[in-house]
C-alpha cells in the first residue's frame, strides 16, 4: 500500500502554486527584453515540478514510474530540439545555384 | 493477497495488489507520455511561429484577456488540490469526504469552462476568431491569425480535456456512492487523478505562452 499524506502536504503544495501564478502574473507586467519567456517558462517547470511530485505522487514512487514519468518529457525535447535546429540554421548557408 | 482476492479486487494476472496498484498507474504515466506529445505538436508549433514573428505574437496576446487567464490559472491549481485530497479520503476509504471533492473538482472544472466560454464569446465579438471574420488593425495580420489559430487549438484542446476530466469525475462520484471504493480498491480514483492534474500542468504551459507572450 502506498503512504497515506496528511492533506497539510497538499495545502502547502497548494500555496506555493498560487504564489508562483501570483509572480508569473506580476513578472508578465515588466519589460525583461527576451527574458520575459525563459523566466515565465522556468516558473511553469517550478510549479509542474511541484504538483508532479506531491499531486502526483511521484516522490516515493517507483523507479519504473519516473522513467514513465519523464518519457514524454524526454521526446518532447527532442521534438522541440531537433525542429528548432532546423529553423533556427536555415540562414546560415544560401542555397547552391 | 488472499484478503484481496476475497474483497475481488485483484485481478488474476497479479500477484498481488500493490502490483496491480503499480501496473495501473504505469498505465496512466505511459497515457500521458502520448498526451505530451499529443499538445507537443502543436506546442512546437507555437515555438517555430513565435520564433519566427516574435513581435506580432507580443502584439496578439495583448489582446487575450489576462484577467480570466490567470483566474482560470488559480481555478485549476485549487481543483488540483482537491483532487489530490480526494485521492487521500478514498485511500483512507472515507466515502462522504471523496463524494464531495470529486464533486468539488467537477464543479470548479465547470466553472473553468464557463470562464473560457466567456472568453470565446468576447474575442469572437472583437473579431479575434481566425477564419470567421478575423479583423487585425496592427502589423503583420496574418501572422496575428497565425497566433489566434494556435490559441484557439491549444485552449480548445486543453477544453476538451477538461470537459473529458469534468465527466469522469462525476462518473467516480456516482462510483463512490455506490461504493465502489471501499475495502483499499482506490486505484480508479488514483489514476484520474493523474489525468486530472496532468490537464492542470498543460493549462500552467499555456497561460504564460498564450497570455503573457509580450509583457503587459
Amino acid at each position: 500500500m502506498e503512504k497515506i499524506h496528511p492533506p497539510k502536504i497538499y495545502w502547502t503544495n497548494c500555496l506555493w502554486l498560487m504564489a508562483l501564478l501570483a509572480l508569473t502574473w506580476c513578472l508578465g507586467y515588466v519589460n525583461f527584453g527576451v527574458f520575459n519567456l525563459p523566466i515565465a517558462l522556468f516558473i511553469s517547470f517550478t510549479k509542474t515540478i511541484l504538483i508532479v511530485l506531491f499531486f502526483m505522487h511521484i516522490k516515493g514512487s517507483s523507479r519504473l514510474l519516473h522513467l514513465a514519468a519523464f518519457t514524454g518529457l524526454i521526446w518532447l525535447f527532442l521534438m522541440l530540439l531537433l525542429t528548432l535546429g532546423d529553423y533556427t540554421s536555415r540562414g546560415w548557408v544560401s542555397m547552391p545555384k | 493477497m488472499s484478503e484481496a482476492v476475497a474483497r475481488n479486487i485483484l485481478a488474476e494476472q497479479f500477484d498481488d495488489i500493490g502490483q496491480q496498484h503499480e501496473a495501473a498507474k504505469l498505465g496512466m504515466w505511459i497515457f500521458l507520455a502520448t498526451e505530451v506529445l499529443f499538445f507537443g505538436g502543436l506546442f512546437l508549433s507555437y515555438t517555430v511561429y513565435r520564433y519566427l514573428y516574435p513581435d506580432v505574437f507580443a502584439a496578439a496576446s495583448r489582446h487575450t484577456e489576462v484577467i480570466l487567464g490567470g483566474a482560470n490559472t488559480a481555478i485549476l491549481l485549487f481543483s488540483s488540490t482537491l483532487m489530490a485530497l480526494a485521492v487521500r479520503a478514498s485511500q483512507l476509504g472515507r466515502r462522504t469526504h471523496l463524494i464531495w471533492l470529486l464533486l468539488g473538482t467537477a464543479l470548479l472544472g465547470m466553472v473553468f469552462m464557463g470562464v473560457k466560454g466567456f472568453e470565446y464569446h468576447k474575442d469572437f465579438a472583437e473579431h479575434l476568431v481566425p477564419g470567421v471574420g478575423f479583423q487585425w488593425h496592427e502589423a503583420n495580420p496574418g501572422a496575428a491569425e497565425i497566433f489566434f489559430w494556435l490559441y484557439f487549438a491549444m485552449t480548445g484542446l486543453h477544453a476538451i480535456h477538461v470537459t473529458v476530466g469534468i465527466v469522469v469525475m462525476l462518473v467516480l462520484a456516482v462510483l463512490a456512492w455506490r461504493r465502489r471504493f471501499e475495502d483499499g480498491n482506490y486505484m480508479p480514483v488514483e489514476v484520474a487523478g493523474l489525468y486530472w492534474h496532468f490537464v492542470d500542468i498543460v493549462w500552467v504551459f499555456l497561460f504564460p505562452l498564450l497570455y503573457l507572450a509580450g509583457h503587459r
